[in-house]
């Protein structure tokens, strides 16, 4: 299987981790993924005014660059990307006159945009198009008794129109876990969120945030958090040096992409996961578990 | 805090602003505070989420453009999740936002950021923060 792929800024510098592991386990599960050509950033944060149109037109020339690969899939693993572009894509096609005007925006293009590209968030891939039953065959190395916690943050389920689950009580990430063979931990903070952007001039505020989601994964038993956005991931892990000065009693957690996860269970090589852009190091429970 | 409401407030233009750049109906609301029993960053504010669509149904334009809280809510859209009246009260945050930032008034000085912090932080939570926050 062959996919248009959207990688994002941040999947080329701070969450290099995330991309390497991706395209290594999805190597093994046999999808090919096809980087756009020439992708822009999709601007990280959907518009929410109604007279904002100019904001919409970096996500959309995304898309058009899926069609000018003749495909009209694409997937990406960021959750602050895949909820931009859906919801872009799902503005245009709501609204033709937006789709018009943006178009016109774009009148250097040699295509139009007509609303025809459908945009994937990789865990749905994995549940729709791969399958979860035809990933649990190919699974190596089950997670077995490790304890993950998915914290799904705001994105990947809000607003309700877009989400890949329920935005209140998700279950796809829990169920990704027992596919690997781990044991999937539910916790109330799992769609609370870690702060987001406000860890650039408020980090005060993502700190505390951090104590309560990571002490709440704690206390329900989880030994690593998995996530999907590389903002919760910076927030959940590298915030964790200042939390720990806040709160004496804070004790550290590894937090994971989903992608090394899999990677993991896949079996794919050590080099791959780049644990050493982490600041909490999985590697202890990993190797306890025998899984590295 | 020590607040005049008056016809002239609830009729200024500034009320139907912050709906047509929202898309909200703002009358809708009914108070009943479930958005801001739920908002993860509601310890921070010194206006409730709930206290925001107030304000801005009675026009109280200065309380709304000086207020710590649309500038820490972080548009989780939990709230909007949860409103029994359909307000979307993430788009009104951004509206008074938008209103003072299309004034070209901005609430995070990039400048001030230091290197160390701009080094290490990823590039979503940069690019996010400036959407937001700067003209
Ligand atoms: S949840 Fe909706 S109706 Fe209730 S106070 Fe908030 S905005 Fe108003
Ligand atoms: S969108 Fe803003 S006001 Fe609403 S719950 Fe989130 S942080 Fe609070």
């Amino acid at each position: 299987m062959k996919i248009s792929y959207y990688p994002g800024c941040t999947l080329k510098v701070n969450a290099k981790n995330f991309e390497d592991s991706t395209i290594a386990s999805l190597k093994e599960l046999d999808v090919e993924l096809e980087e756009l050509p020439r992708w822009n950033c999709c601007g990280t944060v959907y518009s929410l005014s109604t007279d904002d149109l100019i904001h919409h037109v970096a996500p959309i020339r995304n898309l058009l660059r899926v069609k000018e690969q003749n495909n009209n899939k694409v997937v990406t693993l960021c959750a602050m990307c895949f909820n931009t572009l859906k919801r872009a894509n799902l503005k245009v096609r709501e609204e033709p006159d937006s789709l018009e005007k943006i178009n016109n925006l774009m009148y250097l293009e040699k295509l139009k945009y007509e609303g025809d590209v459908e945009v994937l968030h990789l865990i749905e891939v994995l549940r729709n198009e791969v399958g979860f039953s035809t990933l649990r065959q190919k699974i190596t190395r089950p997670l077995r008794n490790l304890k993950v916690a998915s914290y799904y943050g705001c994105l990947l389920v809000r607003p309700r129109e877009i989400g890949i689950d329920d935005p209140e009580n998700p279950t796809i990430m829990e169920e990704l876990v027992k596919n690997l063979g781990g044991d999937p931990i539910d916790f109330p903070y799992k769609t609370e969120c870690c702060g987001a952007y406000q860890t650039v001039d408020h980090p005060e505020i993502v700190i505390s945030r951090t104590y309560s989601i990571i002490s709440s994964a704690q206390v329900n038993g989880a030994e690593v958090i998995m996530v999907s956005c590389p903002l919760c991931a910076f927030n959940l892990d590298h915030r964790q040096k200042e939390t720990k000065q806040k709160y004496l009693e804070f004790r550290p957690m590894p937090i994971l992409y989903f992608t090394q996860l899999l990677a993991i269970a896949l079996n794919c090589p050590e080099n791959v996961l780049k644990f050493d852009l982490h600041y909490v190091d999985p590697k202890p429970i990993l190797k306890e578990k025998g899984l590295i | 805090m020590r607040i005049e409401l008056n016809g002239e407030k609830i009729r200024n233009n500034f009320v139907a602003k912050i709906s047509e750049i929202s898309g909200q109906n703002l009358l809708a609301c009914y108070q009943c505070g479930k958005c801001s029993a739920g908002c993860p960053l509601v310890s921070e504010m010194d206006i409730l989420p709930n206290q925001v669509i107030r304000f801005a149904q009675l026009g109280l334009i200065e309380e709304l453009l000086s207020c710590k809280s649309i500038w820490i809510c972080a548009s989780c859209l939990t709230c909007n999740t949860r409103c029994p009246r359909g307000v979307n009260i993430a788009e009104v945050m951004e509206a008074i936002r938008l209103i003072l930032l299309r004034k070209n008034i901005d609430n995070l000085k990039i400048i001030e950021l230091n290197e160390k912090r701009r080094v290490e932080l990823p590039q979503i939570a940069l690019v996010s923060s400036f959407r937001k926050k700067t003209a």
